[in-house]
């Protein structure tokens, strides 16, 4: 008996006692697994080149893949706005898992309802699902807007959500008046940033192009203020406010359309805040009038950047900036688009960060990473990691096409750390396993999931990108802007430090290496 | 804790009352059934269950696939579970359940994966049938020593009528009997993961234990001390701690399911002298079922907190020899020493506790046991997807005046636990956050906050050390700042 009340050990321990141990081995005459010998070579044999062609040559089976769906795109989307309730019409169980998914990374609450879609509903479509369901969410949790997207069990059905939308008024659920815009997300299209882009679009196109034709069309009165829009990010807490800065700084006053980090950032004081910030009707009717829009990740808003410059704004299209030069980009754009210089805070800052990479650099320079992840912020880490004489050699992104690929290809041209570098659109971490095999890295840049390839393979993961569930805070931090930055080289640094204390820590063996000055 | 029992009935009755106004009038009718107080001497808990979830509210209950994939196939550690249909469902599920195993990951074991048809739009419009069986090659090639393949359907499935048990049949066939498994488990079947769970052991009898060739099966040779660990998923090693102790009282455990389980352990299930079975919720199709067929018969235990650990080692004790029956007292009494100074030492910090629970399967009633041990008082419970025996079952549990929510939604919790103000809420991640916001300690008890095991004798420690520590964590002074006092 291992376990004593002075010292209860959990499972990370108990089960690595004798009496387990012997107990685990037992249970092996039950199992008929194969051969040690046989599992051995199997092993090996996914180390191969052999294998990576196998692999590689599939086209039907994805194994880990690092994309969800779109409603879960949706569902970041309604919180990112005031008081606004996200209603997902289909079955229910697919909102348990959102609203898992969302709670899991940012140890936050996250709101959302369905309107529950069972059998009969998959027979006789989703309507009184709808009706009844709006006339619920209204009632008890007091929106003053209601986002609705839609499952792939509504989609398959075909439901007409607009049409039901207006019987739901119709029927008294909700009042006429009551702000309803609404998506077609279904999941079997594109992934999670399709849901933000096309959520996104309903919202806009809601407020500005008469309600679902129940009122006129908004009139733009163009005006000198400047909508920013961030896509989809598992940062944002940190992000949105180091944004805020940055305009504040500026001087110049932002509109962020769709900003969640109010709802994913509230106090623990006694009270549960269902819905905070977020940004307000007011706020995306404004937004109409603005003189541009500075979206900072294309893929997430493909659709919407499409719209808002046929409403006849200047739109411009970023790809997550980051580090010096990104940033710089980011900044250099406000200030052609406002005429306000770049503010000195920013400069002083731009430069501390060049000092620490300065600093640094010697310990990444011909580090060779993988990194994994929505296409636009693989390619802002990417550049990142060539300014600081990295390389990002395998650069996957699941939900990334071949046009992001041919982007990718081009920024890889525009360095000479980028020789070498690839990208691979379409790709899961089941492939990604193969490349780290066949063609090692020192790191790998991705999310929690990546921890099953850090055990394959050995290469240690910096934790950058959504959703990150075994470690905690990191959305807290910025990774835009000059200050974001600083906090992902820590990051990268602290990594590389680990990963060298780790290896050169074994005593009268290695640990000659083992320095206090890094 | 103060109040008499008519007293709590009554506050009780204005509470559900309040609840009930904020919805419209239809609808609080309809949730009025599943909101009660229990009294003492009735045959249920007064609720209805097992209906549909109100369109709106914020339901905590999933969905059948979460039933089939997450509970009772995906522990099954040797196979490859496909989640067929769009990317979403597996990628939401992969490895949240810390189902633990032993095992080498991506070669003979396959529980912490995500393998999906990812469906896109031309598989929806053509059906994915032909998609399905390429993947079922592809798993043959890239995974040649899974022991077989399960195909969990998600939405998309049943609406555009795939024909997959065609193709399950078919790949079987070309692969040599192998074990293809097809679950129809769609999100929309069913009022809760419930229906998912009795999907998944329909699956299990008429696709393991009707098609599997009888001479192909494992052998080993049978002793009359055979038993199978039923309905526990391992979490955080559950089944683990479970499974020393039936073996330290001489049984034989020779399958989990599914926690840690094979498919060899699944087949040879029959062949037990009992089944024992945790989580009555999600399995008593498949032990019924084995009774009725086989003639193994099965008992249900509770392996939370020692008094119910006794119980119920003596009751499964009770249908072997006196060997047997022996060897369990000596197991009791070897353990009572640690039980003891688990009690003595967390009991006084404990005392008169409250605590509401809000949970799935069986523990909505088999963790009263533990905390009555640490002296703490369960005064509000409810499943979300239970059925009406487990409301009849729960009674055996719960004191006179106890508040129950049946399919609880997130308006009704938050109100309830607002207004009873227990010293800890036990329930899932959605609610996590909701309760610790509002200053009220919390333990996740569906993944024991990453913690555990909970079973056994081993697990009481463990539980009683995380329920103190979430209770008396300093950090419950701190909600308040000082000036707001």
């Amino acid at each position: 008996m291992s376990q004593s009340a002075d010292k209860v050990i959990d499972h990370e321990m108990l089960f690595r006692e004798p009496e387990y141990q012997k107990m685990l081995a037992d249970k092996k005459e039950f199992e008929f697994n194969h051969s040690d010998d046989k599992i051995k070579s199997v092993v090996e044999w996914t180390k191969t080149e052999d294998y990576k062609q196998k692999n590689f040559a599939r086209d039907s089976l994805t194994v880990n893949p690092a994309k969800a769906c779109q409603p879960l795109g949706a569902v970041y989307v309604a919180n990112g706005f005031a008081k606004t309730l996200s209603f997902v019409h289909g079955s229910q169980g697919c909102v348990a898992y959102y609203r898992s998914h969302f709670s899991r990374h940012f140890k936050e609450p996250t709101s959302c309802v369905s309107s529950s879609m069972t059998e009969d509903a998959a027979v006789f479509g989703g309507l009184n699902n709808m009706v009844d369901g709006l006339a619920n969410a209204y009632s008890l949790y007091k929106p003053d807007m209601i986002a609705v997207s839609t499952t792939c069990m509504a989609e398959v059905i075909g439901d007409d959500v607009d049409a039901f939308i207006k019987t739901s008024k119709q029927k008294g659920s909700i009042p006429e008046e009551f702000d309803v815009p609404f998506a077609h997300t279904p999941a079997f299209v594109g992934s999670h940033i399709t849901g933000y882009d096309n959520a996104l679009l309903g919202v806009l196109r809601h407020f500005w192009d008469g309600k679902a034709k129940t009122t006129e069309p908004l009139v733009r009165v163009p005006d000198d203020s400047i909508n920013f829009i961030g896509g989809f990010d598992g940062f944002v807490v940190g992000n949105m406010k180091e944004i805020r800065r940055i305009f504040d700084l500026f001087g110049v006053k932002v509109n962020i359309i769709c900003d969640p980090s109010g709802n994913w950032n509230t106090p623990t004081d006694g009270e549960f805040r269902m819905y905070a910030g977020g940004t307000t009707k007011e706020e995306v009717i404004a937004a109409l009038h603005a003189k541009a829009t500075i979206v900072f990740q294309e893929y997430c808003c493909e659709k919407t950047s499409k719209f808002i410059a046929e409403h006849g704004q200047e739109v411009v299209v970023l790809n997550a900036p980051m580090g010096v030069a990104g940033t710089d980009k980011f900044l250099m754009e406000i200030s052609r688009l406002t005429g306000k210089p770049i503010p000195a805070q920013l400069e002083k800052e731009r430069g501390e960060l060049v000092d620490a990479m300065a600093d640094s650099q010697a310990h990444l320079h011909g580090k060779r990473y993988a990194l994994y992840g929505d296409p636009d912020q693989m390619l802002g880490y990417a550049a990142f990691l060539m300014e600081l004489g990295a390389e990002p050699s395998h650069v996957l992104s699941t939900n990334g096409t071949e046009t992001w690929a041919d982007k990718m290809q081009a920024l890889f041209d525009s360095s000479p750390y980028g020789a070498g570098c690839k990208a691979y659109p379409k790709r899961d971490l089941w492939h990604l396993r193969s490349l780290l095999f066949t063609e090692p890295v020192d790191f790998m840049i991705g999310n929690t999931y990546g921890k099953f390839l850090e055990r394959d393979t050995k290469t240690p993961l910096v934790r950058m990108v959504f959703p990150i569930f075994d470690r905690h805070h990191y959305h807290r931090y910025a990774t835009w802007g000059y200050d974001g930055a600083m906090r992902v080289l820590v990051m990268l640094l602290d990594e590389f430090f680990e990963a060298l204390d780790g290896n050169t820590m074994e005593i009268a063996k290695t640990d000659y290496s083992y320095d206090i000055i890094r | 804790m103060t109040a008499t029992v008519e007293e709590r009935k009554a506050s009780n009755k204005a509470l559900i009352d309040e609840v009930l106004k904020a919805y419209p009038e239809k609808m609080a009718k309809r949730r009025a059934k599943h909101l009660g107080t229990f009294e003492e001497g009735k045959p249920d808990c007064g609720v209805k269950s097992n209906i549909k979830s109100l369109p709106g509210v914020m339901t905590i209950r999933g969905c059948a696939y979460a039933g089939s994939k997450g509970v009772v196939w995906g522990p099954i550690k040797d196979m490859v579970h496909i989640s067929h249909g769009p990317v979403g469902c597996g990628q939401y599920s992969w490895a949240a359940r810390r189902n633990y195993y032993i095992g080498t990951t991506g070669i003979d074991t396959f529980v912490t994966m995500q393998f999906t048809s990812d469906f896109q739009e031309k598989d929806i419009v053509f059906g994915g049938d032909k998609k399905l069986d390429k993947i079922i090659d592809e798993i043959q090639d890239l995974f040649p020593l899974n022991k077989g393949i399960s195909i969990q359907s998600e939405c998309p499935i049943g609406l555009i009528g795939d024909d997959i048990e065609a193709v399950s049949k078919k790949k079987s066939k070309e692969y040599e009997g192998k074990t293809i498994v097809p679950v129809r488990c769609e999100g929309f079947r069913g009022v809760s993961q419930s229906l998912g769970h009795h999907l998944a052991n329909d699956a299990i009898r008429d696709w393991v234990f009707d098609r599997t060739d009888p001479n192909k099966r494992p052998e080993f040779v049978s002793t009359p001390y055979d038993v199978a660990i039923i309905g526990d998923y391992n979490i955080g090693g559950d089944a683990w701690s479970s499974r020393i102790l039936l073996e330290e009282m001489g049984l034989r455990v020779i399958a989990q399911w599914s926690g840690d389980g094979t498919i060899a352990e699944i087949e040879n299930t029959p062949k037990a002298k009992l089944n024992v079975l945790h989580c009555y919720r999600s399995m008593n199709y498949i032990s019924r079922h084995m009774e009725e067929k086989y003639g193994v018969p099965w008992v249900e235990y509770n392996f939370f907190g020692p008094t119910m650990i006794e119980k119920s080692l003596r009751e499964i004790a009770s249908h072997f020899d006196d060997t047997i029956k022996a060897k369990a007292e000596e197991v009791i009494a070897k353990y009572k020493p640690l039980m003891q100074a688990v009690i003595d030492k967390f009991k006084p910090r404990l005392e008169g506790k409250t605590v509401m629970l809000y949970i799935g399967g069986l523990r909505p009633r088999h963790v009263i046991g533990a905390y009555e041990d640490l002296g703490m008082v369960v005064v509000g419970t409810g499943y979300e997807f239970g059925h009406n025996d487990d409301y009849q079952r729960t009674t055996h549990y719960i004191k006179d005046a106890t508040l129950i929510y049946d399919d609880v939604t997130g308006y009704e919790f938050e109100h309830f636990v607002d207004k009873v103000k227990p010293d800890l809420v036990g329930s899932g991640i959605k609610e996590k956050y909701v309760f610790q916001k509002m200053g009220v300690p919390f333990r996740q008890m569906h993944s024991w906050d990453y913690s555990g095991p909970y079973h056994g004798y081993d697990g009481f420690a463990i539980f009683a050390r995380d329920m103190d520590m979430a209770i008396s964590s300093p950090i419950w002074g701190l909600t308040k700042a000082p000036w707001k006092s």
